[in-house]
């Protein structure tokens, strides 16, 4: 499968607990090692003046472009993001690609008293966008990190694992991949 | 959300919205296709099924509207979803009373956008349940157009599938309105005779002389008037089923004729010497207690018995009451279609009246007092008022099932009622439909005690 680096790319800062506890999720969920990436850049060129948001999908060109270039990249910050037709997104992937992106700055809301809900709530969706860059796609079962959420209720719903349809789908595709 | 194959159609002149709404909900497992406008869409939309169409409103050309109205007409089952930037909130409400699901304000809430997705597909998925189910229980219950539920009726439905395959004469045997030639159609196109005619004769319309030559046919210059060879029902019916209704009211000469047709499978024409052979499956049908009338002489012996091969007694509706809510069920699903009125069904009040009711008319009256029910009623649902139902003390039952007829002051009574519940409770308008004074129809109202 690869490497999986995770990678802090917004503009405050975030706190080592936290990106240890999403680096712990991600391990535990796709049984990989994942490592922290501590590039200083910062994207450039994503954001939307009339809208005020980031592009998600330009962020994932930029993260190709400067990221680790080998294993996957999952870039992590705290700029609201969006996609043309939504009003926000928590984050996107490449479906079976290389670069995913998450954003805090949803998972904050609507007031966030505990940083460690907010911890839980970017590891869950960490593993849910990594998941898709690994070819997985949304799950039916509420409790899957590959449910759909939709909104803060949905994200708090499921767990921050995969279940074991998934972990099989993403074992069958790992058999697929070409052994170099 | 478990949605594979469930195929959805996104239509909008921007690129960027088909994209990024196609690829977020491709995640979900939608099978998505993409249309860049109206035309298009069309084109889609014809070539397969469709859960839910997303259209944008405001496209060059064909705008969303259009494309709405076109879907509803090529697939009404598909949920149409019109897509609108703030502005145009108005042109979408009015996109809703012409039949769209509902609207989306770009950019869409995520939320909102997956819930209303989840509720389409889950409504989808009711109504297909539904219809399954709704099928699975017309096989139960029915035989062909006859539906029924009571025991009494599934001895008819075998008896008429065993009977349906054979030539053999059936005679239906039943009160009137019970639904005789219904079954005898049903018999028909259960048999090998389906494709060829099914020709009905009421044998009680016409008197003997014109029922001879309908049933016969008859030769030009046979009798007055007959200017040209006519050819009769018998040969109308060659090749399938000619069903006699209210046999036991045909003349002695005419239960001869038919006596004869009936061995020797041959026709006379009507002042004609030719005899023509015919190939007809006989089904007759009476109210009348043929078996007595045949003892009392008033019908011939040697025709009853060759009528009554395989006799099928319908019962009348009062002894199948729990066939009310299927037939309510059933004859509500055509009126809405003849009538082109959206109705949905009845209210309580209005189904216990229907299943107080004696129905001296049978299934036949149900009809009826739905069909008045379906064009006086103002709304979705008929009210009771709108069946105008005698009150259940009005027709009792008797021995026998007769239902005593009621008494003059009774009917007064009843109509009045009818009236005012027609007028809304307006006097004036009452009294003028009755062609009565105002006083008088007050002193109606007092005896009646309609009014304190």
């Amino acid at each position: 499968m690869g490497g999986l680096w995770l990678w802090w790319i917004g503009e405050g800062q975030i706190e080592r607990e936290a990106m240890e506890h999403v680096r712990l999720h991600v391990e535990r969920a796709f049984r990989v090692p994942a490592a922290v990436w501590a590039g200083q850049a910062r994207p450039q060129g994503t954001l939307d003046v009339r809208r005020k948001q980031h592009a998600s999908g330009r962020m994932l060109e930029w993260l190709l472009r400067e990221g680790p270039g080998e294993g996957r990249v999952l870039g992590m910050t705290d700029v609201d993001l969006f996609i043309p037709i939504l009003t926000f997104v928590f984050g996107e992937a490449q479906l079976n690609g290389r670069a995913a992106v998450v954003s805090t700055a949803r998972l904050s809301e609507p007031v966030l008293v505990d940083r460690r809900v907010l911890w839980e709530r970017l590891a869950k969706e960490a593993v849910h966008e990594l998941g898709h860059a690994l070819g997985l796609t949304h799950c039916s079962r509420p409790e899957c990190a590959m449910s759909r959420s939709a909104g803060l209720r949905d994200v708090d719903r499921k767990g921050g694992q995969l279940c074991a349809d998934c972990r099989t789908l993403l074992d069958q595709a790992q058999d697929r991949e070409p052994r170099t | 959300m478990m949605s594979e194959g469930t195929r959805v159609l996104v239509v909008d002149d921007e690129e960027i919205v088909r994209e990024s709404l196609g690829g977020w909900l491709t995640q979900d497992g939608l099978a998505v296709e993409v249309a860049h406008d109206g035309p298009a869409a069309l084109e889609k939309l014809r070539q397969g099924k469709w859960a839910i169409a997303l259209v944008d409103l405001k496209m060059p050309g064909m705008d969303g509207i259009q494309v709405l109205q076109e879907a509803r007409k090529l697939q009404p089952e598909a949920a149409v979803v019109i897509m609108t930037a703030y502005a145009t909130v108005d042109t979408a409400v009015a996109a809703i009373k012409q039949g769209a699901y509902d609207y989306l304000v770009k950019p869409f809430d995520p939320e909102e956008l997956s819930l209303m997705i989840q509720k389409i597909l889950s409504q989808q998925k009711l109504v297909h349940e539904n219809e399954v189910l709704r099928k699975a229980l017309k096989r139960e219950y029915g035989f062909h157009d006859v539906i029924s539920k009571s025991p009494a009726m599934h001895q008819v439905f075998e008896l008429a599938r065993v009977a349906a395959p054979s030539s053999s004469t059936v005679l239906i045997l039943g009160e009137s309105g019970t639904g005789k030639e219904v079954l005898a159609r049903a018999i028909h196109k259960e048999s090998a005779r389906k494709d060829a005619p099914f020709v009905a004769v009421s044998c009680a319309a016409l008197t003997e002389t014109l029922l001879e030559s309908e049933l016969f046919g008859h030769e030009r210059g046979a009798f007055t008037g007959a200017n040209a060879r006519r050819k009769g029902k018998f040969e109308a019916a060659h090749g399938g089923t000619l069903f006699l209704d209210e046999i036991g009211d045909i003349s002695p000469k005419l239960q001869v004729d038919l006596l004869r047709v009936l061995e020797e499978r041959r026709i006379q024409r009507v002042g004609g010497n030719e005899s023509v052979e015919v190939d007809v499956r006989i089904i007759a049908a009476t109210n009348k207690d043929l078996r007595k009338e045949a003892s009392e002489g008033r019908f011939r012996e040697d025709l009853f018995y060759r009528l009554n091969v395989i006799a099928i007694h319908l019962p009348p509706l009062r002894e199948r009451k729990e066939d009310v809510p299927l037939l309510v069920e059933r004859f509500l699903e055509t009126l809405a279609v003849e009538l082109q009125k959206p109705i949905e069904g009845l209210s309580s009040e209005a189904l216990t009246a229907l299943l107080a009711h004696g129905w001296p008319g049978n299934v036949r009256e149900l009809r009826n007092t739905l069909e008045r029910g379906a064009v006086v009623a103002k709304g979705h649902i008929i009210q009771l008022a709108d069946l105008g139902l005698a009150p259940p003390s009005a027709a009792s039952v008797g021995p026998g099932g007769k239902v005593e007829p009621p008494s003059l002051d009774e009917v007064e009574k009843r109509h009045v009622i009818e009236v005012l519940s027609f007028t809304g409770g307006n006097v004036t308008q009452a009294a003028r439909i009755l062609g009565i004074d105002r006083v008088t129809l007050y002193n109606r109202m007092r005896r009646y005690q309609l009014r304190d």
